[in-house]
Formats: structure tokens, C-alpha cells, sequence
């Protein structure tokens, strides 16, 4: 299916999505589906570096954080609509996640997850230090109520995030369909027979993160309007370093199905979680998940069901 | 002018000397053999020529020009390809589209080529064809034998368009007559114009396919010549049997 067709159909199911959520007019809802639909992009984004070409970046909170300060930072100086905050914030932290290629893409493994890591250790120590953005007391956004066309404030984050995943799932899927998506599994697969093939590894490598960054950024961007009070600890949150990887790998890393799958299933779960039992039993329920996934089906969901039409078609 | 030129090329691993002071050239169209005990720096010299490796004297001229400075990927693009001792495809990718990988990065960024996807098709389905595995094309390459693996491995080389083919012991672990069916395929590649090094342990495979063979001992260059004049050497013969 061309992208051409894929989009509307993306934006169809969207729209669905919304209208269904509206019918049932209980604004939980929107707050547990923007969070849900929040992982939708992480994940995506994430999967971009870690599933396509194999990289595994456990800095997903730093740039999720980025985006959510680059919104502190310009609601303080000048505020403006969530829109073009997103655009900066997805800026931002593309140009971060270049610079973090630049630095770090000679390594490999688990020196280069050390080193994403690192790097969120790095950003979170400056934001707590920096005052202009909060520092560690963290920063208050007064966000509207309600705003003109679509009514309750929470709805119109619902639907910029839905926006957002679109657009992530639409990009995922056009690199996976492109000369680009060849590039980055050949890298993922063998990066000196990628060389030997002419792909200019280090230059896909940039790509790569840079893309990854600016939707991670991108995600984080309307967060200081969803939680009204944003404070270094959770825009830096382990949970947001841990589900960008465990939603791709229990759904399945080698397409853009995967992450989407994962994470519906994953944050509905948590969501679930936390309205029945607590929320600090979330992180529990996606580390046992990620266990007996890495055990019963290492390649996800999605790779279950490929060796199981391989199989067949054998 | 030859089209592969090595000159006074020496590559270290802290202590130990890989290549000391090579010099190696390849005229265009022709079939040459490299052979030497194991640890005698063939490889070595593959990845100094192909830019896996940076050798730290001397300097590798290919096709008229200096190549020194150049990745990998960008020798892959002045026509330099190579197959690996071990078979390293792409294994998520079907056998296809290892071919496509290519065709996509290489033959397509070369100035004034751009190839349709349909062309894209078509090449992969003639390379395909030319190593008998024009059936195997949908399928993943863990679905191929040992013999398969070697085709597609040339295949994939074959598919940068390359000038020069540097095949690193592409016989390793075959039978006799699978042997036989990788020499007939690399002769077949070599009358379509493309000069072949084959580095091989396989004596008779090297010997049924050289025009000239070329022996390192020790990382140093002790034999270049015709093979049964090369064969009949005594350093060579010292080297292959002992004193």
C-alpha cells in the first residue's frame, strides 16, 4: 500500500478514534489515551534507531524532556500555540540527537547505550541546575480550559497527540518502504557488508537518531500542558526510558506495527494497572512482560506471526 | 596503467606485522590468485584495498586515482566490491533484496545512473539467474545452503557493478564439485569484464582459475608470476611444505 493511500486511511482511523472516545464523554479517557497515545510515538520513535538499525538508546527520556523543556522554556519567554511548540521541540532535540550521533555512533552495543544513557544523566543535571526552566522546584503552565472548535483543553491534546502518532507511524512506515529502510536493516544486520554494499553507514546512522530525537522531542513537547507541573524528575522519568524499549520489543522491532502494537497493549495495561491496583506496580508489569516476551517470543509480536506464515509458506 | 595498484603497503596490530611493504598490481580484465599460509596477510590486504582496514604506509591507487582517504563505501563506489571469507548477508532481508541493497546504494549514487525500481528488478532477477538462484529469491538467506550462501554472497558483489572483485575465500567448506561450480561462475563473471583477485586456500581451484598468481609469506610479497612457474618457486615451496 503507497503512502498516499496508507495516510488517509491513518487519518481515517484517527478521526474514529477521537469520535469513538467523545461518545463515551468521560474525560479520563482522553487523559489515559493521551498517554497511551504518547508511547504510540516514543515507541515509534525509538524504533526508529533501535529496531531499524539497531542501536539501542536507552536516553529516550532525555529527549522526551527536551521537548517537554524547549515548551517550559518558550511558554516563560513568549508563549505560543502547542502547534509550533511542537516544531521547536521536535528541533531541538533532532539537533541533540545529531549531535549525540556525532559523538557516540562510533561505539557500538552496549557502549553506545552506556553512552544514551549517559547523556540523559548529563541533560537532567543541567536542567536541575538551570532556574530559567525551574531547576529542581520544576514549573508551573496554566493551560485554558477549553479551547474554540473542540471544547475541553485535555481533548485537544488528545488530538494533537493522535496527530502526532500519525505522523510517527506514517514516518516509520515510509522509511521502512524507502531506499532508507533498506540502508537501516542492512545496518542493523551487518554494518561492514553494509560498507561493502556502498551504504554510507555513519551518514544513515545521523539520520537516524536525528529523526528519533525530533519525534521523541516532538512527544514531549505538549507534556508541561498535559501535566500543568513539570519538574526534572518526571520528564526525565525511568518509565519513559524503559517503555520507549520494551513496547517496540514485545511488539515486534522490525516494523512499524510492532511498536504500535506494543504500545497499546503495554499502555493500556499500565493504564489499567494504575486505576485497579497502583501505579507503582506499572513499571512491575512491564518488566515481567518484557521477561517472558524476551523468552517466549524474542522477536515480538509481530515476529511471531512472520515465522509462523514462514513456516507455513515453507 | 594497471587498474589496482598497492605500493609499499604495511598494516601492524600493535606488535605484530600484517603487511610490510607490499606492492601489488592487477591490470584490468585479469584473473589473479593470492595465496599464503593462514596468518600471512591476505585478508589483511583485502581490507587495506577495500578500506575496512587503514594501512599505515604506503598508498593504494585504483582506477588511475589515490584511494587512500576513502571509506569503504566510497572504494564500493569507484567499483571496488568484495565477498567475505564467512558469508555475511543481510539476514532479515530476502535474497532479493540483498541484491537490491546494491543496486540501491551503489549503482544508483554513481553520477548519471539512476535505476527504476522495475531496473532494480530486472538486475536482481539477472544476477539471480547468473548463480542459479533465481528461485530462492523470496526466501531469507538462513533458508540457503553453504554453496548458496557463497552465490549469494558473489551475487551481491556482483551487483555494485563493480570493476574489480576482490573474493576472499569463496571455495571455504565446499565439495569438490561445488567447488568446481563457484571457479565456472567466477570465470563466467571475469568474460563479462570484471577483474577477479581470489584469495584461496584451494589449490586447485586457484590454479584451474589464475592467470597469475601472487604469494605472501609473513605479510611480505615472496612470489608473482605465472601459476606453474609461481608453484615451482622454492620460497614458495619452503613456505607451503617446510624445509
Amino acid at each position: 500500500m503507497r503512502t498516499r493511500v496508507f495516510l488517509p486511511i491513518l487519518i481515517a482511523a484517527a478521526a474514529l478514534v477521537f469520535l469513538g472516545a467523545r461518545l463515551i464523554s468521560n474525560d479520563y479517557v482522553f487523559f489515559a489515551g493521551y498517554t497511551v497515545l504518547q508511547f504510540v510515538v516514543l515507541a515509534t520513535a525509538w524504533n526508529i534507531l533501535g529496531g531499524y538499525t539497531g542501536y539501542v538508546n536507552f536516553g529516550s527520556a532525555a529527549f522526551f524532556a527536551l521537548g517537554a523543556y524547549s515548551t517550559v522554556f518558550l511558554h516563560k519567554l513568549y508563549p505560543m500555540p502547542i502547534p509550533i511548540l511542537i516544531v521547536v521541540g521536535g528541533v531541538v532535540s533532532g539537533i541533540v540527537g545529531l549531535g549525540m550521533g556525532y559523538l557516540t555512533l562510533r561505539l557500538r552495543g552496549a557502549f553506545f547505550a552506556i553512552a544514551t544513557l549517559a547523556l540523559a544523566v548529563v541533560l537532567q543535571t543541567l536542567v536541575v541546575n538551570w532556574d530559567y526552566v525551574g531547576g529542581s522546584r520544576g514549573a508551573y503552565i496554566i493551560r485554558p480550559n477549553e479551547v474554540a472548535l473542540i471544547g475541553p483543553y485535555i481533548q485537544y491534546l488528545f488530538v494533537l497527540m493522535l496527530a502526532l502518532a500519525v505522523i510517527a507511524l506514517t514516518t516509520a512506515r515510509g522509511i521502512e518502504r524507502s531506499q532508507l529502510g533498506y540502508g537501516f536493516a542492512t545496518i542493523r544486520d551487518d554494518e561492514l557488508a553494509a560498507e561493502a554494499c556502498g551504504v554510507p553507514t555513519l551518514r544513515l546512522k545521523l539520520v537516524a537518531t536525528t529523526l528519533s530525537g525530533a519525534l521523541m522531542g516532538m512527544a514531549g513537547a505538549p507534556f508541561p500542558y498535559y501535566i500543568g507541573y513539570l519538574q526534572p524528575s518526571s520528564a526525565f522519568g525511568l518509565e519513559y526510558a524503559v517503555n520507549s524499549i520494551a513496547m517496540p520489543m514485545i511488539g515486534g522491532t522490525t516494523s512499524w506495527v510492532g511498536p504500535l502494537i506494543g504500545a497499546i497493549l503495554l499502555g493500556s495495561l499500565q493504564q489499567y494497572v494504575t486505576v485497579t491496583i497502583s501505579s507503582s506496580v506499572n513499571v512491575l508489569v512491564v518488566g515481567a512482560l518484557l521477561i517472558l516476551f524476551v523468552i517466549i517470543a524474542p522477536n515480538g509480536i509481530v515476529g511471531l506471526v512472520q515465522a509462523r506464515l514462514h513456516a507455513r509458506r515453507k | 596503467m594497471p587498474l589496482l595498484e598497492v605500493s609499499a603497503l604495511s598494516k601492524r596490530f600493535g606488535g605484530f606485522v600484517a603487511l610490510d611493504g607490499i606492492d601489488f598490481a592487477v591490470a584490468a580484465g585479469e584473473r589473479v590468485g593470492l595465496i599464503g599460509p593462514n596468518g600471512s596477510g591476505k585478508s589483511t590486504l583485502v581490507n587495506c584495498v577495500c578500506g575496512t582496514l587503514a594501512n599505515e604506509t604506503g598508498t593504494v591507487h585504483f582506477d588511475g586515482a589515490a584511494i587512500d582517504g576513502l571509506t569503504t563505501h566510497e572504494r564500493t563506489r569507484r567499483g571496488i566490491a568484495r565477498s567475505f571469507q564467512l558469508p555475511r548477508p543481510f539476514v532479515t532481508l530476502t535474497v532479493a533484496d540483498n541484491l537490491r541493497v546494491p543496486l540501491l546504494y551503489t549503482v544508483n549514487a554513481r553520477a548519471g545512473q539512476t535505476l527504476t525500481p522495475a531496473e532494480v528488478d530486472a538486475r536482481c532477477a539477472e544476477l539471480l539467474a547468473l548463480v542459479g538462484l533465481a528461485d530462492k529469491a523470496t526466501r531469507l538467506p538462513r533458508d540457503l545452503t553453504q554453496v548458496e550462501m557463497r552465490k549469494l554472497e558473489l551475487a551481491r558483489a556482483m551487483a555494485a557493478d563493480p570493476k574489480l572483485l576482490m573474493a576472499d575465500e569463496s571455495m571455504a567448506g565446499l565439495s569438490h564439485s561445488e567447488v568446481d561450480d563457484i571457479v565456472g561462475l567466477l570465470v563466467r563473471l571475469n568474460e563479462r569484464g570484471i577483474t577477479i583477485v581470489l584469495i584461496e586456500h584451494i589449490m586447485r581451484a586457484v590454479m584451474q582459475f589464475s592467470q597469475r598468481l601472487v604469494v605472501l609469506v609473513s605479510g611480505k610479497k615472496i612470489a608473482d608470476g605465472k601459476p606453474d612457474a609461481v608453484i615451482r618457486d622454492p620460497e614458495v615451496e619452503r613456505a607451503y611444505i617446510g624445509q
